[in-house]
């Protein structure tokens, strides 16, 4: 399979603002990564499930029982925006 | 005498225990060599001077009651992208610039309740991605041993304080090597534990299914000491492992008679610089010498794991990285719509190094290519494992170089992102198995640079693990220092 990868539409996907020179250069380091990664498609892996994890596990469960939690003045205090104990973002619909 | 920054973590827990000289002094020590070597080398980004001198201080009142706990009053470093409370963590990403967390990751904690004495933090690769902390925001950081090479990463500063000893140890992660293959350029000790050993909360994450925390120390029994603090199940994180612990120590004096120990093929040839290649080969004799028996094995898959890791490691990155949009915590760049403010705050936040490997696996895994790419690389995950299975059905360790070459130019691998990556050829493929291995000193190159030598076991066997890497320590014999951590002045 060719790399033809549209570096616009990933970019958007990932939510990251690039430049038009950044378009270019990233768009051709990807294609040229992927050539190398692309070799996995020669081993045969028909029949072979895929490994998500190394370990075997199945559902970890912990006990039941209330512990302390994250004070609300801790958590907001690293973010950039707050207001009445809430975040605070630009508007996210269009419609005003 | 000697100065107290050369001690091993062995040494300084005896003579701390002995009364020779306190927790305060030891640190004073440490905090000493920092100031002399970090204008050269930059490993740390942050020492916490206050809250070591508060540790320091504890750990002396605790050993005056006969305290016997080893890492009492020891002093550490702790990569940067290891939480720590109220200690600015920015896993040398300007997207995290100034972050002050309000938790202590579980490493962090365990560290702090076994008495070690938290330094400082360390330079990384931006979000440990990279193999020479040339991708640090922040700068660069030097090897000891030559400061116009680089010390390996991701986890660089701290095998470069730990060289250096304004640490007497240090913690890393290692997701394709980034523990052992600094190690490895450094002349230092590096293990990366079986997946699931050491609990990643805390650890702010990369690529989930691949990273461990491991220790860096200057010899197998402090790694050893080190990583024994820290493992063990945690209900934090749900993929830590919740069986019985290996006895990561028992075996340190027991020798390799009898062990069987198989010298990976793929691993011992093309690619390897002949240097490295015949250091590695002299240990192996050796190791025959002593008693193992050494065979070669071949692991087929192993030619595809890079490949197969530059679809993995980048598809959780992007993932994982989606938490950094300007809303929680970090830079924050204005836009009309959040939409916008979250692309522009990534753009300007995070680096090239980053900003590609999120490229990448977001094209990895977007609709029409997720089969062909993540879901193939998987599957050769699966056959790598088999490899893997099937060598420790017929030897109990295998070993290889740590890391294709010695310690390399600043600089000299920064243009061409693939021609870094092949810097991890020989450490990636047990992250995929999730497998634990070890980099141990055996030498220096013509250079002066240090070698390693990797030693690799089946999942959750650290007692092996740990007995060939003390025999090698012990037949490699390998006490040279940096002549950073010896020269009285330094000149600048």
């Amino acid at each position: 399979m060719p790399a033809d990868i549209d570096i616009e539409r990933v970019a958007h996907l990932a939510r990251i603002a690039l430049t038009d020179d950044e378009r270019a250069l990233y768009g051709e380091q990807l294609a040229h990564i992927i050539e190398h990664a692309e070799r996995v498609q020669a081993l045969p892996t028909e029949g072979v499930e895929p490994t998500s994890h190394p370990l075997p596990m199945v559902n970890a469960f912990r006990p039941d029982v209330v512990t302390e939690s994250l004070r609300r003045e801790d958590a907001l205090a690293g973010a950039p925006d707050t207001q009445n104990g809430y975040y605070r973002v630009p508007k996210i619909l269009d419609e005003s | 005498m000697t100065d107290l920054a050369d001690l091993t973590i062995a040494q300084a827990g005896s003579g701390l225990r002995s009364g020779e000289f306190t927790a305060v002094d030891l640190l004073a020590a440490v905090e000493r060599r920092a100031a002399v070597t970090e204008a050269h080398l930059h490993a740390y980004l942050t020492l916490d001077r206050s809250g070591a001198r508060t540790a320091a201080e504890a750990a002396d009142a605790a050993l005056a009651t006969g305290d016997p706990r080893p890492l009492l009053g020891i002093p550490i470093a702790l990569k940067d992208n290891m939480v720590t409370r109220g200690v600015e963590t920015t896993a040398s990403s300007q997207i995290l610039a100034g972050w002050k967390p309000p938790y202590d990751g579980t490493a962090a904690i365990r560290l702090k309740e076994a008495g070690a004495v938290i330094v400082g933090k360390t330079n990384l690769d931006e979000f440990a991605m990279g193999s020479s902390t040339e991708n640090s925001a922040y700068g660069p950081t030097r090897n000891p041993w030559n400061t116009n090479t680089v010390p390996g990463g991701s986890s660089g500063g701290s095998a470069a304080a730990v060289a250096v000893g304004s640490a007497l140890g240090a913690f890393g992660s290692d997701t394709g090597g980034s523990i052992r293959q600094p190690a490895s350029l450094t002349g230092t000790v590096g293990a990366k534990p079986t997946y699931g050993l050491v609990s990643r909360y805390g650890l702010i994450a990369f690529a989930s299914s691949l990273d461990q925390i491991g220790p860096i120390a200057r010899t197998v029994p402090d790694a050893a000491a080190l990583l024994e603090a820290v493992v063990g199940w945690d209900p934090m994180d749900a993929t830590s492992y919740n069986g019985d612990l290996p006895a990561i120590a028992k075996s340190l004096d027991t020798g390799v008679a009898g062990l069987r120990i198989g010298v990976v093929t793929e691993l011992s040839g093309e690619g390897i610089d002949p240097e490295v290649l015949e250091a590695t080969m002299r240990i192996v004799d050796q190791l025959s010498n002593a008693g193992a028996d050494v065979v070669e094995i071949s692991l087929p898959a192993i030619e595809y794991a890079l490949s197969a890791y530059y679809l993995i490691a980048p598809a959780e990155c992007s993932a994982n990285l989606a938490r950094f949009d300007g809303v929680r915590y970090g830079l924050r760049v204005d836009g009309a719509t959040t939409e916008e403010m979250m692309a522009k705050t990534r753009a300007e936040g995070f680096g090239p190094e980053v900003t590609r490997r999120i490229l990448l696996g977001t094209y990895a895994l977007s609709a029409g290519y997720y089969d062909a790419f993540y879901g193939q690389a998987q599957r050769v995950r699966t056959l790598l494992r088999n490899d893997f299975a099937s060598a420790y059905g017929r030897v109990d360790v295998l070993v290889s170089p740590t890391s294709p070459t010695t310690a390399f130019e600043v600089g000299a691998k920064t243009a061409d992102p693939l021609t870094m990556y092949f810097a991890d050829i020989c450490t990636i493929a047990t992250n995929l198995a999730g497998d634990p291995a070890i980099s141990v000193p055996i030498g220096l190159d013509d250079a002066g640079l240090p070698i390693g030598f990797q030693i690799m076991a089946p999942a959750l066997g650290e007692e092996v693990m740990f007995r060939v890497a003390a025999e090698v320590e012990r037949l490699a014999a390998f006490t040279e220092r940096p002549r950073l951590a010896t020269s009285k002045v330094v000149a600048p």
